[in-house]
């Protein structure tokens, strides 16, 4: 349902401030949510200065040297560190993107605000509950599903059949999209949000596919599909530079297409 | 994200302004003379005029907003720079055509 307020034991309270960096010519400010689910407190936001000269360019390079000079309890999600495996997507500076490709230079005036994705279950600090996420993935069915016997060789396609895969296939799940998206904030237990039905779009534009009228028969809901009011903040926020607002509107379509 | 809410909250005003066409026909239908002369009375104040001009805005933003969505729904304007033209296209269109709407009217109608 539709929340604008905070819940009580939600409510950012204080912060502590760390000292900074002896020695740093040159510091960068970062607020950095934190929350612990051991001591019993709200979340706070703290404090935390950066020696630039001693750090790389990153967002993530920054948080990364806090953990490894100031904070070792600060906790966040990384791997790959170049934009590919989605792990660090987290709200910086007020927009859902990717602490390993959003320089820290980019961030303007003053403070880098760091925040887990807006409206998720956090587990601790920077870290969110993607477990529903997930799940809404796995409910697209997101494999090749065919009744046809299976060819010796690989299934074809011909080129022209993958080009309209593209824009599709690059997702990396990192819930961007997904939790910058007020339908998602206020329905995500019945609305399936951009990145899933992104992916959904992937296996029905699938050449090789042949479960597609069983895939739209899945969206056909007023929520899991219906629930996108073309906000376009998904579009805004794919660190990747998709477009699950077209993916979605390509759906809709296609639910209209097969009725005529 | 704004101008959806916008679009949303144009959408709610239209169901007042709705009502005051409303009253406006049943007054001009009516057969007392009174029920008439107390729509224009109403709607010719200051605060009559300020809610029929924010009537006029919320309908002509409302109406390009509409448009951009149906243009959406068709699968078109999706790139980053055509739904910021469609987008500020609804906001500044709406304005112009709302305070052309009051220049012709008064052109026409003269100052009441």
């Amino acid at each position: 349902m539709v929340e604008f307020a905070l819940p009580k034991n939600s409510k950012i309270t204080g912060g502590k401030t760390w000292p900074k960096p002896a020695g740093a010519t040159e510091t960068r400010e970062f607020h950095v949510y934190r929350w612990n689910p051991d001591d019993g407190k709200n979340p706070s936001v703290d404090t935390y200065y950066v020696d630039v000269n001693d750090c790389g360019p990153m967002v993530l390079d920054g948080l990364i040297w806090i953990k490894n000079h100031i904070d070792p309890s600060l906790t966040f999600r990384r791997s790959c560190r170049e934009g590919v495996c989605g792990s660090c997507a987290m709200n910086i500076d007020g927009q859902n993107t990717l602490a390993c490709t959003r320089s820290m230079h980019d961030v303007k005036d003053g403070a880098v605000k760091v925040n887990p994705l807006p409206h998720q279950p956090v587990v601790k600090d920077l870290v969110p509950d993607l477990t529903n996420f997930y799940a809404q993935y796995a409910s697209v069915e997101p494999w090749l599903k065919t009744t046809s016997p299976t060819p010796q060789k690989e299934w074809r396609q011909s080129h022209e059949d993958r080009e309209k895969l593209d824009g599709l296939y690059e997702c990396i799940l990192c819930a961007c999209c997904s939790t910058s998206c007020p339908s998602y904030w206020w329905n995500s237990d019945r609305y399936l949000g951009p990145a899933a039905l992104l992916q959904a779009n992937r296996w029905v534009s699938d050449s090789r596919d042949e479960a597609t009228g069983e895939r739209l028969d899945n969206l056909e809901d007023p929520f899991r599909l219906y629930r996108c009011h073309t906000i376009m903040n998904c579009a805004k926020a794919c660190p990747k530079g998709l477009n699950p607002a077209e993916a979605i509107a390509e759906l809709k379509l296609k639910m209209v297409e097969r009725q005529i | 994200m704004a101008l959806s809410i916008v679009h949303r909250a144009t959408g709610i005003a239209l169901y007042v302004g709705t009502l005051l066409l409303a009253w406006w026909l049943i007054a001009a239908a009516s057969n007392s003379a009174g029920a008439y002369a107390n729509v224009q009375a109403f709607t010719g104040s200051i605060i009559g005029r300020l809610i029929v001009f924010g009537y006029t805005w919320a309908l002509m933003h409302h109406m390009l907003s509409g448009i951009r969505h149906f243009v959406w729904d068709l699968g078109f304007g999706f790139k980053a720079n055509e739904r910021e033209a469609l987008t500020w296209g609804a906001l500044i269109g709406g304005i112009v055509l709302t305070i052309l709407i009051w220049i012709i009217a008064y052109a026409i109608g003269g100052v009441r």
